[in-house]
């Protein structure tokens, strides 16, 4: 049985060349996406409460130290919050900066010690030093959350109104420091506005 | 799978550190009255944890995730709507966090994409058949069968099917 | 020293293939015989060097030799033996190992059994087939060497992930990478005859069972994942949509298409350029799943442990096969001219249906997964899409491809008569209309959406039957002719039979554990009971206990019935120590009905503990109908034309003659 109709050979279709091309041109666009992907970073999720009113929040100090966190603190000057806790392993890479910080009298750092025991963050405190102006315990977790809060550290940069200017996921590096927020600082300092 | 779930491995080991991975179910305590804690449930599986892969808070232990699924019950028992309990979170983390991504400007084209396909291949296969339909008629005409050979075609078509 | 050995065979072995993917290709297009028959021994030379360097990394995993680096960071010596060789492939180096192995392997097979393929044609396929082997062979000697000694050797090593001490898990990978690398026979068998500039019967027989071989594996790997997901992750689901499930979703959707389009290949010589493209496409998807999975662009996995170089590596090779194949695809494709004619209306008419469908169903899940980042890359915003988006998706698409399922083998080649075909399905229409009515009344306050749900299931289900029976004549004839009819009926429609009806099975288990799944969350003390649909479970107490390598709390519950005891059951909630983690296993208890389903949570500290329960009414429907799907793939596979394999290509008049008398004959 040959096949009883065969398509005539002879007709020319121009209209299909462009489709031939087209799962080419499909895969290579997909190709482009993922090379840029392969520079993006998906995990961190940005923050929504950049430009945003601090949140409202009022935390005790941690036991036997002076000076909790709330709202109000942060008003009347550039400051940065560091999300910190005993049990979080990489808080530690990024403290020496934070001494540093406070050795150096640059900006003002509060501390929010998060899900932590207030003896254990104590201690923590005294064997590493204590960069922190005021530190507020937030034994629950619930303040981190209303500040978006998904990883410890992170750490927040605040304007003189009291507004989230920018997050850093993950601990602050000498670069990030330098590059970023350091700038940022300088800026917001001078009355401009910063992002980072 | 197994790399999905390697990758969650290796993240968890790297997370370690920032939040303390569990890998044991969460069980945790429900609402006393079972039918705010049916709409706190359904909540929790419509939310994104944030420290781990592509699952809802529902199916995650890790800290955060219980945190936020002791707050979903706080804001239903205090008598939120669904919708604002929702909003609470995601006013908080944005719209990362909801495993349904809202119907918006940017997501357009992935609702609408599925349809966009479905048409696209429809409108191609209809051009097909009509390019062809065209050119059977032709080829028809230049060479009809004959009835002999029609049933002779029938028969081995027949046979052809049924072995 | 065993080590070295199999670092050095893998050097051999990326030499031999570099050889094997050029002298044959030249050979083939100058039309010399020698040059052309250094295929063979060339696959067949680097199949056992992979196998060397394989069996050298095994051992090193057996003799617990920690000296390998790879070694040390996966395994531990108090492992049982199972998981110390299922520790070969639980890793990134070795899984690729793995994925090669079984690339050479299918080389090999094509070198020693492809015996009826000619020569040059053989050859072609044997030199693409060593291209990718080049590929992935570089991949592991220049970014993931397994063989890396670490000096001086730790005195243990840090132990594999007790999840993944599994049996379901020891043997995931494996089936799911026979499915995914199978695939590669199809590319290469696309590509080559791309290079010829012809796709005619022949080939799409020599495809056929490839692809069938490899869809079987990837069904039986994705189910044996979504099996294991079930039972170790203690969430009670199955499928996630996770982008990693997802990418092997989406070859399993492309490979079936082509599974069904290269029917219409050989049978009646059309779709000849889109088979191509799909053979092309399922294979390209397959090393898209291998690239997300290994590069991180989907999470941030990326940005803390992956290797950068890895991912560019991939996605370099990646995009020079996939645009090689489809630049020649887009030059050579006019070449081959469609034959057969049929109306819409058709068997044919039916396979392009399914097509048209699972290719928008793949495309839709592609572009779900993809979707976060394309946005991410052009605006900066982070979403998510999870599940809800894929149900609301892919559901509606599968619908149609269900109800055509049924009616699709009922209909002649070339013109059918869809009323007629239906008719012929009375049965069929029938057991429906019962099943629904049934679910009615035993699920009357609904969901609705699932009703018509199970209707489908058993529509599927009944009309594979019935067009089982249509073929027998079985009730129309005397049985002696129905007999004497499933004597000679091929192998491969049978295949069919059961695999639409195993599909069918599977929406069943899917839609009646969704729909009339109860679970249930509480505290409870010892001597509390629960209620759990028609069950109670009583909950005896939890004790500790001491497993070989973790301590575990165990808690007992009595479940009843009717006051009845049906089953004891004891989840446990166990601590690793290498490494540390924390594991649930569930207690699931099956019956006819569906499965119970028991978690034991963490106490709360006035000696109650908290609990979880499932009633997940039919959930083994789908591992059972996944299973069924796999047993027709390999009843087709058993057909006599593929066991016998095709005749080298006779002309067209000749082989279609032959081919019927020889039916005429049987």
């Amino acid at each position: 049985m040959s096949e009883p109709i065969s398509e005539p050979s002879s007709e020319s279709r121009p209209r299909s060349v462009w489709l031939r091309f087209m799962p080419l041109v499909v895969a290579l666009v997909i190709g482009g996406f993922l090379l840029v992907g392969l520079g993006l970073r998906p995990k961190e999720i940005p923050s929504v409460m950049i430009g945003k009113a601090v949140p409202v929040f009022d935390l005790p100090a941690l036991p036997g130290r002076p000076k909790g966190l709330k709202t109000a603190d942060l008003k009347g000057q550039v400051s940065l919050v560091n999300v910190f806790a005993s049990w979080c392993v990489s808080c530690r890479a990024e403290h020496p900066l934070f001494m540093k910080l406070k050795g150096e009298g640059i900006v003002p750092v509060h501390g929010l010690n998060y899900k932590d025991e207030g003896p254990a963050a104590i201690e923590w405190l005294r064997r590493y030093g204590d960069p922190y102006d005021r530190v507020g315990a937030d034994l629950k977790g619930r303040v981190g959350i209303d500040w978006g809060v998904y990883g410890v550290p992170e750490t927040f940069l605040i304007n003189t109104e009291g507004r989230i200017v920018c997050k850093h996921i993950g601990p602050v590096m000498e670069a990030d420091l330098r590059d970023k927020l350091l700038p940022a600082i300088k800026a917001l300092r001078q009355g401009d506005t910063a992002q980072c | 799978m197994l790399m999905a779930l390697l990758r969650r491995l290796v993240f968890a080991f790297c997370l370690a550190s920032l939040i303390t991975p569990a890998w044991a179910v969460a069980v945790d305590t429900p609402l006393a009255d079972p039918v705010l804690e049916a709409r706190a449930r359904a909540i929790h599986k419509q939310l994104r944890c944030l420290v781990c892969q592509n699952q809802s808070i529902e199916d995650s232990n890790a800290g955060l995730a219980r945190d936020l699924r002791i707050l979903v019950r706080d804001r239903i028992a205090a008598g939120d709507s669904d919708k604002a309990a929702i909003g609470y979170i995601v006013e908080r983390y944005g719209d990362w966090v909801l495993l349904q991504p809202p119907m918006k400007g940017r997501t357009v084209l992935l609702w609408l994409g599925p349809l966009l396909f479905l048409l696209l291949a429809m409108g191609l296969i209809f051009l097909w058949y009509r390019r062809r339909s065209g050119s059977t008629a032709a080829a028809v005409a230049a060479a009809p069968l004959s009835a002999d050979e029609q049933a002779r075609l029938k028969a081995l078509l027949d046979d052809r099917e049924q072995t | 020293m065993i080590a070295e050995l199999g670092h050095y065979a893998l050097v051999l072995a990326l030499s031999v293939a570099l050889v094997q993917a050029t002298v044959p290709l030249y050979g083939a297009w100058r039309g010399m015989a020698g040059w052309v028959g250094l295929a063979r021994p060339a696959a067949i030379v680097q199949c056992l060097l992979v196998m060397i360097a394989f069996g050298a990394l095994t051992y090193a995993y057996v003799t617990s030799d920690f000296s390998v680096l790879n070694v040390a960071s996966n395994s531990h010596s108090a492992k049982p033996m199972l998981y110390k060789i299922s520790g070969v492939w639980g890793n990134h180096e070795g899984s690729l190992l793995l994925w090669l192995l079984i690339l050479v392997l299918f080389g090999g097979a094509v070198a020693l059994f492809g015996g009826n393929l000619p020569a040059p044609f053989r050859a072609r396929v044997l030199a693409v087939q060593a291209m990718i082997a080049v590929g992935f062979t570089s991949f592991v000697l220049f970014t993931s060497n397994p063989f890396v000694r670490l000096l001086p050797a730790p005195m243990d090593g840090r132990g594999l992930n007790p999840l993944l001490q599994d049996p379901g898990l020891a043997f995931h990978p494996p089936f799911l990478y026979l499915g995914y690398v199978g695939f590669s026979m199809a590319f290469s068998f696309a590509v080559a005859a791309l290079i010829e500039g012809r796709v005619d019967a022949a080939w799409a027989r020599w495809v056929r069972p490839w692809t069938l071989a490899a869809w079987c594996f990837l069904t039986m790997g994705i189910g044996l994942g979504s099996w294991w997901a079930y039972y170790e992750l203690g969430w009670g689901g199955w499928w996630f949509w996770d982008p990693v499930e997802n990418a092997s979703f989406m070859p399993w959707l492309a490979g079936t298409a082509l599974l069904h389009s290269a029917i219409v290949v050989e049978k009646r010589d059309s779709l000849k350029n889109w088979t191509v493209l799909l053979a092309i496409l399922t294979f390209s998807l397959s090393l898209l799943g291998t690239f997300l999975v290994r590069s991180g662009v989907l999470t941030s996995v990326h940005a803390f442990a992956t290797d950068p170089a890895r991912g560019v590596f991939i996605l370099a090779f990646l995009i020079a096969v996939i645009a090689g194949s489809l630049t020649l695809y887009a030059i050579r494709a006019p070449a081959m001219k469609g034959g057969g004619l049929f109306a819409p209306v058709s068997r044919e008419g039916g396979l392009v249906l399914n097509n048209l469908l699972l290719s928008t169903a793949c495309a839709t899940v592609l572009l779900g997964t993809l979707y976060p980042l394309f946005l991410d890359a052009v605006t900066g915003e982070k979403i998510t899409v999870g599940p809800p988006f894929f149900n609301m998706t892919f559901g509606p698409l599968m619908v149609p491809v269900f109800l055509a399922m049924a009616v699709g083998p009922m209909l002649p080649w070339k013109r059918g008569d869809l009323l007629g075909a239906v008719q012929r399905l009375k049965f069929a229409v029938s057991a429906a209309v019962i099943g629904v009515l049934i679910t009615l009344v035993l699920a009357y306050d609904g969901p609705w959406l699932a009703i018509p749900g199970i209707g489908l299931g058993v529509w599927m289900i009944a009309a594979s039957l019935e067009e089982g029976a249509y073929r027998l004549r079985l009730f129309r004839a005397p049985i002696g002719e129905s007999l004497r009819r499933l004597g000679r009926s091929t192998r491969s429609a049978w295949g069919t039979t059961f695999a639409h009806a195993g599909a069918g099975m599977v929406i069943i288990g899917i839609v009646a554990s969704s729909a009339w799944q109860v679970e249930k969350l509480q505290v409870m003390h010892p001597g509390e009971s629960q209620a759990v649909g028609p069950y109670q479970f009583k909950f005896e107490g939890a004790v500790p206990l001491d497993g070989p390598n973790y301590a575990a709390v165990r808690g007992t519950f009595r479940v009843s019935r009717d006051g009845r005891e049906v089953a004891v059951m004891q989840p446990e909630s166990r601590s690793y120590q290498n490494p540390p983690m924390e594991t649930t296993e569930a207690a699931i208890r099956t019956g006819w009905g569906g499965d119970l389903y028991a978690v034991v949570g963490d106490p709360t500290g006035d000696g109650a503990w908290s609990t979880r329960f499932y009633n997940k009414p039919m959930i083994h429907w789908i591992w059972i109908g996944s299973l069924m799907m796999v047993l027709g793939g390999l009843i087709s596979l058993t057909d006599r034309r593929f066991r016998v394999g095709a005749p080298a290509r006779p002309g067209g008049a000749a082989r279609a003659a032959g081919a019927a008398a020889s039916m005429a004959g049987k």
